[in-house]
């Protein structure tokens, strides 16, 4: 019912684009689902457009500061979306969200990430630099697939900072896996995960053009692993 | 409003005829089609089929609710084509008070005025002041990249999908001298310029050749529009007798309605290749979304409603 909901409102489709929802052998894949983040409404979306059979071994990873901000957020994120809350400020080591994430992982659960850390919403829909965390679980956790998701006018229907929600109509679409190897520098494979996540962005979907800075992105992640 | 009476029998029966007929040959095809290309099309025929089946039985099911009903089910409509729309315009974060308002306050008080028959605000509520004061709305945050471009896309949508569209159920309002059914002249629109598509597709399935505009819309046909037209133009006469209109008047509205909806769906169209998309949306199994199936009648919508309200006034 409420992942119902959650289509119906952000019209949102899934779209598996050299991907498939299930392995070839029908086996559950474990998985690490990383996005771009524009809008709160990201983590349920991805949750929504998931086939049921995955979306309940599959956690969303989320601010602590906002999910618990009120009653029906904590509900939300608690009881439906089975969210794994992390703090952003104040980290310690004992709350280290590197932490809860492994856990999940070793729990046999798949994770919904967003490596650019928050959101970030110019008109342009330029993406922010990947934060190492996803590096960290790749190496930690080499079991997971790295599949990249790409999400489109999320922050149309909920910017940043505004509550009035407009049915412009979304889209998800899940990418073929990101291979991790271990010779690669930390910052050539964020780049190409980042350029993982661009390459899925749909132009027909009325967006605005592609934006020419991530050009020379492309050709770094290009470059990199033939000079390593 | 609907009641059971001759004339619905005879308009359930003849529309109920045509979707089995659909049915029964789009059954028949698929046991005969062979090749990947056939196979497809006969598919998407069947999935249209089986989508119609549906879009008329939630009309019939709006009509006999009554005038709340119709009113509702074209609101939703209106609402969803927006929708389709305004994801395909290059709408900034500026614009998402402006666009707040088109969804949620001027969708249902325009489809209110319509309900309380208040016909003069009605016709102007749009045009004049929802025009004026989107155009005001986006200006209040300050930015003015792409101004005009944003601004006139929200006023296209508002303009096509809200008002246009609304001229439909706004027959309804309409009573003509001496004719009490005006849904009936609701079902000769709708009827008209939905069969009119059909017809055009099926003649330019069967015998398009010479294409019309293959940059803008591939699958028109010369031949498949002029069969298209000539057909609903003797359907339009065939179904005067249980309207105001004497035959040839029917033939002509329906001549009207048809070349209206042609170009409906060639400007929709132009919209979409514009944005590089194929289809508005998703929500029709085999049409693509709603817009997909109401451009030509956003176009012949307004004209009939004006047409029928000066040759058949009160």
């Amino acid at each position: 019912m409420i992942p119902w909901f959650i289509r119906a409102v952000t019209g949102a489709r899934a779209r598996w684009s050299g991907i498939e929802p299930l392995d070839a052998n029908g086996a559950l894949p474990q998985r690490i689902y990383f996005a771009n983040h524009t809008s709160n409404l990201d983590a349920p979306v991805i949750w929504a457009a998931l086939p049921r059979l995955l979306r309940k071994r599959t956690r969303a990873v989320a601010a602590r500061d906002y999910w618990e901000g009120g009653p029906v957020r904590r509900f939300l994120a608690s009881r439906v979306f089975n969210a794994v809350l992390i703090e952003r400020k104040k980290v310690t080591v004992s709350n280290n969200p590197m932490i809860a994430m492994e856990k999940v992982l070793d729990d046999g659960d798949s994770l919904i990430i967003f490596p650019e850390g928050a959101r970030f919403t110019s008109d342009e829909g330029e993406m922010a630099e990947f934060k190492p965390g996803l590096w960290h679980l790749a190496r930690k956790r080499p079991q997971a697939q790295l599949v990249p998701v790409h999400l489109e006018n999320l922050n149309r229907i909920m910017p940043k900072g505004n509550l009035l929600i407009v049915p412009v109509l979304a889209s998800v679409t899940f990418g073929p896996p990101v291979t991790f190897n271990a010779a690669e520098p930390r910052g050539a494979f964020l780049a190409r995960a980042r350029q993982a996540v661009a390459a899925l962005e749909d132009r027909g979907m009325g967006g605005e053009p592609a934006s020419a800075p991530s050009a020379p992105v492309a050709a770094t992640a290009d470059s990199t692993p033939e000079v390593s | 409003m609907l009641a059971w009476d001759n004339n619905t029998k005879i308009l359930a029966a003849a529309i109920g005829g045509i979707l089995m007929v659909a049915t029964i040959v789009g059954a028949s095809l698929s046991l005969v089609a062979t090749g990947p290309g056939a196979r497809r099309t006969v598919d998407n025929l069947n999935a249209r089929t089986r989508a119609w089946w549906v879009m008329v039985i939630l009309f019939a099911l709006a009509l006999a609710a009554g005038k709340g009903g119709v009113v509702v089910l074209f609101a939703l409509c209106s609402f969803q084509a927006l929708r389709e729309m305004i994801t395909l315009a290059p709408s900034r974060r500026a614009d998402h008070h402006t666009l707040f308002w088109a969804f949620f306050v001027i969708v249902p008080l325009h489809y209110y005025l319509l309900y309380i028959d208040w016909y003069g605000m009605f016709a102007i509520f749009i045009p004049v002041y929802c025009f004026l004061f989107l155009a005001i709305r986006s200006t209040l945050t300050g930015d003015s990249a792409r101004y005009l471009e944003r601004t006139a896309k929200i006023q296209w949508g508002v303009m096509i999908c809200v008002y246009c569209i609304s001229y439909a159920p706004a027959l309804l309002m309409h009573k003509v001298k001496g004719f009490d059914a005006s849904w009936i002249l609701l079902v000769f629109l709708v009827a008209i310029v939905q069969l009119s598509d059909v017809f055009q597709y099926c003649w330019g399935k069967m015998l398009g050749r010479r294409k019309i505009a293959p940059k803008l819309s591939p699958n028109k046909t010369w031949e498949g529009f002029v069969g298209g037209v000539l057909t609903v133009t003797a359907v339009g006469a065939a179904f005067s007798p249980i309207t105001p209109f004497s035959w040839w008047k029917g033939a002509l509205l329906a001549f009207a309605i048809a070349i209206m909806g042609f170009f409906g769906g060639l400007v929709m169209s132009a919209i979409k290749r514009d944005a590089g998309v194929k289809d508005y949306g998703h929500l029709i199994e085999g049409h693509g979304g709603v817009m997909d199936r109401l451009d030509s009648l956003a176009f012949a919508a307004p004209v009939f409603f004006h047409v029928v309200r000066w040759y058949w006034p009160t």
